[in-house]
């Protein structure tokens, strides 16, 4: 594995390599804090691969930049059988050749599937999986409305382990109503226990809109106060830094540079990066586009024999420097400013001078080594920091 | 020229005969929007289904306030007991002490005035001072008693004031109920009986006298005009005396809630004339319109100008919109002529206005009506009044705005205008009342019993102290009895300091204020304290503080959020999260950034705002 650090997508400069990502929008129950597409009618599964196949094929010509990740996301594309997985796998290959030694992450969740079917996952190619435990507690589990109890996600990860899965991410979710600091730990030791290679950890937010945010706001429960929310963000980051990982993003540790996920880097640094499903964003070259968020769109748009994008937009120079802002200050590495000088034309350090020294001065933000970081206070308030910037603009 | 004849087609050559020109005018809320609309529905100009209460109060402020705060004009036909048809041109004026402009300038229009009366409040501060106003323009006054249907109502209690405070016939006045259309053929009978026509020869050059104006996106500057001499028709080549501009006349027309065109105004008319006007500024109230070739002796006397009392600085919350804010002030100036107004700047707040306003409600209308007719987003400085200076070097310096106070060390003196008030109320509201004027640093009270149980007090007041709030509390704790009207006296002595508000260490110099040295520290405590309520918490620690000079009088913290932050961000989030913050970044336009901290309009605002 390569463990240079991944440097930012350059138009011109040699090409980074992009990634693909397919979504299923499937789950066998919608949680009420998700705002991922998915529906449960599961029954429509056959007729969207069927769908998602004539867009693999519709995009091979379009899509020319070369890829060395896909990430099967959803939903939950544990939901597809060994046999349907592969045969997506081998359509992706054959459309959009990947080289050997592409990272290819599948999402799974607990209660999902069996021990025999993972190993069947690892034998059609996934090489990473990325589980979704949320939380070793039941209760927990139960107040985020998982159809898993705390018994499958340890089940689900000694499985992934025994099936030879050397490439192991865990999704927790923390910041829950009354949760204590000593819960919080609980979590977090059960989680490093089986030395994942990557962890994502997650502050409960409350989206417009979903069954959870109302909940919230019929005051059904009173939820945790953003200190104590704080002092979590700040204990998590303390303790995997004992276990030594590495904090990359504002909610991503990796046991090693090298075990960080490939794919959403791609996300982070500009690099192009082809979504198929519905919902799927596009990126390349400051160009994004989306497919249609709803499955009956997606499918007749297809049937149609049309490529089911919902919009296009190019960005703007502003909107391309306010993107390389507020993605490049979640990165622990933080803004390469050679990086963003050369290709935005203008002196990050000068143009932000007075930000960046009122943001030093309450030790938010240091410039080193040719970049600009948060500090970890700094990257608990990276919203409010990045509209500082914005408004600099 | 399309031009709709009215139903009403007069006989030109007696036309002038036929012509009432008068004005309502009274103490606020005695009932003159709704006697008007009597008058309107008595003679049926207006369909009833289109009909609504207080017809002529059209701003959106006006409806939403009860109060009228425009003069209005409106042309009634009205077919009277002598079988013959006059046109009645009435004017329903505001009754509110900040809008007496308003009420001079309709009576300058006019022959006569009803004067009206609430029967159940009797004769109030306004009622006085407008009654003054119309008998220095020599109307013909008729008194009415209205709201006669209120059971509180006291006839002959209104017309003992009539005839002692007032000094008016009792024997003329017309008792109304203005709710219940009760007086009214009363009212248009005496319009024409008791009022005199018009006079003026139509044949003469013309003579016009601009009262009012207001801005039409589409056929430019309406003028609201009186004809004293001549007559006006389309084709006219017309000439504003004051500064020579010559426009061509489009058509001419009077007002029935609507604009109506008509073949020609003549003297004794009023009305409006549209000729094309695009220059805002070429239109002056008080200004003389004539022929250009045929132009009249001399110029009509106008006006006296507009005294302001209350002065403050007006800004775009978007310094992008100075040019929007220029053009609209501008265009408000047409239908506002008390609106006083020149060039200013702020460190914090960029290029702006200082404006000089005829009392705190006339400062509120002003911004309301820019927010709303012409869409800006503005913030007002805190209102001062004019301060004399005496400097150690001998000059005298007159300053309204705290940005240009000078060095307190160069000062030897400073004095302030005072007032006199004149508070009528019913007595058992003395003690407050007395309380009040003392709280408010006044002096040499002295008061008269009116009737048995009404009292007119007098008092020397600072009129700093009477722009604040003065008016409020008063009606508040006279539960609305008390009615209060005041004249300019003069500058006496003041101990004057300068309150400023920094944030972060920062002066904000547009919440800078003027003010007696014994209330700095209440005000500037109030100052932070609201700022505190209204700037959102931020990610640093906000230090708000209120000072004289170095001295820090006031002190609040806004401490800081901790957690600021969304977790996730791939691929269909970066979008969605980019656009957010472009539009906040739009919305942030509308705050000001003074020391990295976002402060919102509301909270310059709120520092204005008078204690709840
Ligand atoms: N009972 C009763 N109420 C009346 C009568 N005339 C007016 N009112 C009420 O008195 C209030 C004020 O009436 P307006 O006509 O707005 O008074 P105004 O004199 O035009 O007030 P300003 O324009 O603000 O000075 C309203 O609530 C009217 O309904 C009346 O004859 N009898
Ligand atoms: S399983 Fe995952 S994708 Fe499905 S509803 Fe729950 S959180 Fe959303
Ligand atoms: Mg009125």
């Amino acid at each position: 594995m390569p463990t240079k650090e991944p440097s930012p997508a350059c138009q011109g400069e040699t090409e980074v390599p992009g990634g693909i990502y397919v979504h299923i929008p499937f789950c066998m129950r919608k949680c009420p804090y998700c705002d991922f597409y998915s529906i449960t009618d599961l029954e429509l599964l056959p007729v969207y691969l069927n769908a998602l196949h004539a867009e693999i094929r519709l995009t091979a010509a379009e899509n020319n930049f070369p890829c060395d990740t896909l990430y099967l996301g959803g939903g939950t594309p544990s939901l597809l059988g060994p046999e349907a997985l592969q045969r997506l796998i081998q359509e992706i290959r054959c459309r959009h050749p990947l080289p050997e030694n592409a990272e290819i992450t599948l999402e799974v969740n607990p209660g999902s599937m069996s021990p025999e079917t993972l190993k069947a996952f690892r034998q059609a190619g996934i090489n990473r999986l990325s589980i979704g435990v949320q939380s070793f507690s039941d209760a927990r589990l139960q107040f985020l409305g998982r159809i898993h109890s705390a018994e499958q996600a340890h089940a689900t990860i000694q499985a992934a382990r025994a099936a030879g899965f050397d490439n192991l991410g865990l999704d927790l979710i923390y910041g829950l109503p009354d949760q204590t600091a000593g819960d919080w730990a609980e979590d977090l030791e059960q989680a490093t226990a089986y030395g994942p290679e990557h962890l994502s950890c997650y502050i409960l937010s409350y989206e417009p809109g979903l069954p959870l945010t109302r909940k919230l706001h019929s005051r059904l429960f009173t939820p945790l106060p953003n200190e104590a929310v704080a002092a979590l963000f700040e204990q998590t980051i303390a303790f995997l830094s004992t276990k030594g990982y590495e904090h990359y993003e504002i909610s991503n540790f990796a046991a090693q540079t090298g075990l960080r996920s490939r794919h959403n880097q791609k996300y982070w640094t500009f690099a192009p990066y082809l979504g198929l499903g519905p919902s799927a964003h596009s990126h390349q070259d400051g160009r994004r586009r989306w497919n249609h968020r709803s499955l009956s769109r997606y499918l007749s748009d297809l049937a149609a024999g049309r490529l089911p994008l919902e919009t296009e937009e190019i960005l703007s120079h502003q909107q391309q420097i306010l993107e390389a802002v507020f993605l490049g200050l979640r990165q622990s590495r933080g803004i390469d400013l050679g990086w963003f000088d050369k290709k935005f034309k203008m002196n990050f350090q000068e143009v932000f001078a007075e930000t960046i020294q009122r943001l030093h001065q309450e030790g938010f933000l240091q410039v080193t080594a040719g970049h600009c970081r948060l500090t970890t206070t700094g990257k608990l308030v990276l919203d409010g920091i990045v509209d500082l910037f914005v408004a600099g603009l | 020229m399309p031009v709709s004849v009215s139903a009403e087609v007069f006989d030109w050559g007696k036309k002038v005969k036929h012509i009432r020109n008068f004005s309502i005018i009274a103490h606020i809320d005695h009932g003159k929007s709704t006697l008007s609309d009597r008058l309107i529905q008595a003679t049926g100009i207006v369909p009833d289904r289109e009909f609504m209460d207080q017809i002529l109060d059209t701003m959106d402020i006006e409806r939403e306030r009860g109060i009228t705060i425009k003069s209005n004009t409106i042309c009634l036909p009205y077919k009277a007991k002598d079988g013959k048809t006059y046109s009645l041109n009435l004017i329903d004026t505001p009754g509110h002490v900040d809008f007496t402009y308003e009420v001079s300038r309709a009576l300058a229009s006019c022959e006569g005035a009803f004067l009206l009366i609430d029967a159940s409040q009797g004769v109030e501060a306004q009622t006085l001072a407008n009654l003054y106003l119309a008998l220095e323009h020599n109307l013909e006054i008729i008194p009415v008693i209205n709201k006669i249907d209120l059971p509180s109502a006291d006839v002959e209690w209104v017309k003992t004031q009539l005839k002692e405070d007032l000094g008016l016939d009792p024997q003329t006045a017309i008792c109304t109920s203005a709710k219940e259309g009760i007086g009214i053929q009363e009212v248009l009978e005496s319009a024409v009986k008791l009022l005199p026509a018009p006079k003026g020869d139509p044949e003469a050059p013309l003579q016009a006298l601009i009262f009012d104006s207001h801005y039409d996106a589409y056929r430019g500057t309406v003028v609201h005009t009186r004809i004293f001499q001549g007559r006006l028709q389309a084709g006219d080549t017309i000439m504003f005396m004051s500064n020579k501009a010559v426009y061509k006349v489009e058509e001419v027309g009077v007002f029935q809630i609507r604009r109506v065109p008509r073949n020609e105004l003549t003297a004794g008319e009023v009305g409006y004339v549209i000729a094309g006007i695009k220059t805002v500024s070429d239109t002056r109230c008080g200004d003389t319109v004539t022929i250009k070739n045929k132009s009249c002796a001399a110029p009509l006397p106008g006006f006296k100008e507009a005294k302001p009392v209350v002065f403050s600085s007006i800004y775009p919350v978007a310094a992008d919109d100075y040019q929007e804010l220029t053009e609209a002030i501008e265009k408000l100036k047409l239908n506002d002529a008390a609106l006083i107004y020149e060039k200013d700047s702020s460190a914090a707040l960029g290029f702006g206005f200082r404006c000089g306003f005829l009392g705190l409600l006339h400062l509120e209308v002003v911004q309301e009506r820019l927010e709303r007719e012409y869409d800006l987003s503005l913030i007002i400085t805190a209102p001062s009044v004019r301060y004399e200076l005496l400097l150690f070097d001998g000059a005298t310096v007159m300053i309204d705005n705290p940005a240009l106070y000078p060095d307190p060390t160069l000062i030897k003196a400073a004095k302030e205008p005072f007032i006199r008030a004149t508070i009528i109320t019913p007595d058992r509201y003395m003690g407050a009342i007395m309380k009040l004027c003392m709280d408010r640093r006044g002096v040499n009270s002295n008061y008269q019993y009116l009737t048995s149980n009404r009292l007119e007090m007098k008092f020397e007041l600072p009129l700093a102290e009477v722009v604040y709030d003065f008016y409020d509390k008063l009606k508040s704790i006279t539960q609305g009895y008390g009615s209060f009207d005041y004249e300019i006296l003069e500058y006496r002595e003041t101990d004057l300091v300068k309150v400023d508000i920094l944030i972060n260490g920062e002066k904000v110099d547009a919440l800078s204020q003027l003010i007696h040295r014994d209330r700095a520290t209440e005000r500037a405590r109030l100052a932070c304290e609201r700022l505190k309520e209204e700037i959102p918490r931020q990610m640093f620690k906000i230090a708000i503080q209120g000072a004289i000079g170095a001295k820090i009088i006031s002190r609040e913290t806004i401490s800081p959020f901790r957690k600021d932050v969304t977790a996730k961000c791939y691929g269909g989030d970066i979008s969605r999260k980019r656009k957010l913050l472009e539009k906040q970044k739009k919305g942030k336009k509308r705050m000001k950034m003074v020391g990295q901290v976002m402060i919102p309009q509301a909270a310059f605002l709120s520092v204005l705002k008078t204690e709840d």
